[in-house]
């Protein structure tokens, strides 16, 4: 049996060049196409994209999630210095729960609707850690008050229909946390939930995470969400990681086109009404058949011919730990000059952004 | 009851939609569940009205409502002087073409048995408006302004399209009629948000273009800021704020309006996430809502007042109106 307990010192998640493709009937989906990323004790990372870029499936396979026979993983992903590319179900059973956890995005479905709440937090805490019925309760009891839910006692032995959809999350939490796990993977949690309801999840999970000295990774589509919640981000896009950077450079000094992109294009609260948005044309690529080139080329304002052609790597700028992959990076000489040209020939994209630039709406938020 | 009053319509000509008093109650085995109690609003000609709340407010209720889907339990609903709530039949079904809607989920909301040029020359068919070949040129030039290959995407069906372009076909659709009124329920809730900032200038495009005027419902205060002139914030089947959306963000005069903006995860890093005047709880049963204030269960400001007396819509500035006996700017207590 593995077990975590071989102290390793260092990053407690580290992913290299790790790969999830699905062989389906119209061809193999490289949903995940070589990612690499450490996470270390008690951080968060944020990882941020839009639908079909890969990071939910990222999440899930790291995990060990995705069982499925089409499934194909290559790479590696070590929790803890444990391998768990290739790991079996039964060694990946002694790490879910006690060691990483999951939260999902809808509390509806990923909660077992004909099972009372108690049951479905204290199956982990009776199956892990072998505690008694009534030790396992009494354990049960005092999560649901640390999740915040007013009345455990009532609530134990509700079903999940009988609760709102915020308390419902705070259920999925309790579960996740139940047997002190090191690492949490939280797939858009608070996509489901209003938007006051998603301030008080998102905070709890941080106080979660500073209390148990966990690390968490927080999978969203919400730029808004990960700003002043983690300590680094990793934009996806197309299966790969376009830019990774600590969260405060990231946002001050973006390097990727895409991510500016990303970022020009949602309504800003300081802006005013009927500012024009910056909309991204076309949609992502087909990952079966993915651009040989950049993978983002085909939509780029600063596209060049070299773009089409070549894979840029991942590489660092001027910011440790700041990278990105762009032939033709924003904030530099050479995306400069890419983009004075691309306008200078009047495409749309390039002459939208160059004028947003140049008289930036509403200040930076 | 928390929010009735009509001190924010307006006595202008130009008024295309005015609803008084709207109330929508539903029966259901548990109570009857109060959705909509009693809302007053109106829009004028080429105006963005933003409805925004949070789940259960009864914006899309409102919406519905509207439309007559279901009619209002009562209340009001003047489209250019008509009661809509007071026609039935063939009549309601001619005025009801001028009005039109965009629903949420753009998949769901195509039939996915049919031809793209079938599904929007659909309602020219109904009302049998022109010639074949007129409605062919019609089906044409809406496709067109939507930014759809008229030629390419005509021919295929909704499944060949992702979601915004599906919202696109959605969008031709609703505009193949000439309808005076777009109401639009969460169009782009379920887009990304690159699609969604496609879609949200693409009815700025097609409001200037076709002189339209829009009731747009929506969750996210950002987008509504964005597409809006007028702002009305719902909580619990009430009217909370009314203004405009310069004014409604740079000062909200409203408890719940502050708490929702506060709520908003703000894109910048140097902005530290901070727990205070978060709203705390869940929203209450619209079965049996709170009496006097709906918001004073979970209002930092409440006092005893706010459970006996309802408050009336006043105005606080100009154009900016508020149902709240203690707001934050203005005269306080009336």
């Amino acid at each position: 049996m593995l077990t975590a307990d071989t102290v390793h010192d260092g990053a407690l998640l580290q992913v290299h060049d790790f790969r999830s493709y699905f062989d389906t009937p119209a061809g193999i989906v490289k949903a995940v196409d070589g990612v690499s990323f450490t996470l270390d004790r008690g951080d968060t990372l944020g990882i941020v994209g839009e639908s079909g870029s890969g990071k939910t499936v990222l999440a899930r396979s790291v995990m060990g999630l995705l069982t499925g026979k089409n499934v194909m993983r290559s790479g590696s992903a070590r929790y803890n210095g444990i391998e768990l590319v290739g790991a079996s179900e039964k060694e990946l059973r002694d790490l879910w729960g006690t060691e990483m956890a999951m939260v999902f995005q809808d509390p509806m479905t990923s909660l077992n609707p004909v099972l009372k709440t108690g049951r479905q937090i204290t199956e982990g805490l009776r199956y892990h850690l072998q505690l008694s019925k009534s030790e396992a309760r009494a354990q049960a009891l005092q999560l649901l008050d640390s999740v915040g839910i007013p009345d455990p006692k009532r609530r134990i032995s509700q079903y999940p229909h009988e609760l709102s959809g915020g308390m419902r999350q705070r259920v999925t939490i309790a579960i996740a946390l139940a047997c002190g796990p090191k690492l949490l993977l939280a797939d858009e949690p608070t996509t489901a939930l209003d938007v006051t309801v998603q301030a008080q999840i998102l905070d709890l999970l941080h106080q979660q995470q500073v209390e148990r000295h966990m690390a968490m990774v927080l999978v969203t589509h919400d730029l808004g969400v990960v700003a002043g919640r983690t300590n680094h981000i990793a934009v996806m896009y197309a299966g790969q990681i376009v830019e990774y950077a600590p969260t405060t450079d990231l946002f001050a000094n973006v390097r990727m086109p895409y991510t500016q992109a990303l970022l020009h294009s949602i309504p800003k609260l300081a802006q005013p009404s009927h500012t024009r948005l910056q909309a991204i044309a076309g949609r992502p690529p087909d990952l079966i058949n993915p651009p040989s080139g950049c993978r983002f080329a085909p939509r780029c304002p600063y596209v060049q011919p070299k773009c089409n052609s070549e894979m840029p790597p991942l590489q660092e700028s001027e910011t440790p730990g700041h990278l990105y992959r762009c032939w033709f990076p924003v904030g530099t000489e050479a995306g400069r000059e890419a983009l004075a040209h691309n306008t200078a020939a009047g495409m749309p994209a390039a002459v939208s952004i160059t004028q947003i630039l140049a008289d930036p709406p509403g200040g930076t938020h | 009851m928390a929010g009735t009053g009509t001190a924010h319509l307006r006595d202008s000509d130009d008024v295309l939609m005015r609803i008084e008093d709207l109330t929508v109650e539903f029966p259901t085995s548990a109570g009857l569940v109060h959705a909509v109690s009693g809302i007053s609003l109106d829009v004028r000609r080429g105006e963005t009205l933003g409805l925004v709340g949070e789940s259960g407010c009864g914006k899309s209720t409102t919406g519905r409502a509207i439309m007559q889907l279901p009619a209002p339990t009562s209340g009001r609903v003047l489209f250019e002087g008509i009661d809509l709530a007071n026609i039935e039949g063939k009549h309601l079904r001619e005025v009801r073409t001028q009005l039109q809607f965009i629903f949420q989920d753009p998949i769901s909301s195509l039939n996915p048995r049919r031809k793209v040029k079938d599904i929007v020359a659909e309602p020219l068919r109904i009302w049998k408006r022109g010639t074949e070949k007129e409605r062919q040129g019609r089906v044409t030039e809406v496709l067109d302004a939507v930014g759809l290959d008229p030629e390419v995407a005509g021919e295929k069906r909704p499944h060949q399209f992702s979601g915004g372009q599906c919202q696109r076909i959605s969008i031709a659709r609703s505009l193949v009629l000439e309808p005076k009124l777009l109401i639009c329920d969460e169009p782009v809730s379920a887009l990304d948000v690159s699609v969604q900032a496609q879609i949200l200038n693409l009815l700025e495009d097609m409001k200037a273009r076709y002189g339209i005027t829009l009731i747009f419902i929506a969750h996210d205060l950002a987008v509504v800021k964005n597409i809006s002139d007028r702002v009305a914030v719902m909580y619990l089947g009430k009217i909370c704020e009314v203004g405009s959306p310069d004014a409604l963000y740079s000062a909200p005069a409203h408890p719940y309006t502050a708490a929702l903006l506060r709520s908003i995860p703000v894109p910048d890093p140097t902005v530290v996430p901070s727990s205070s005047g978060l709203l705390l709880g869940d929203l209450p049963s619209p079965i049996d809502p709170p009496a006097g204030c709906r918001f004073r269960t979970r209002c930092p400001a409440a006092q005893e007042r706010c459970s006996l007396e309802e408050p009336q819509i006043r105005a606080v500035a100009e154009d900016h109106f508020v149902a709240c006996h203690f707001p934050s700017i203005g005269t306080t207590a009336a």
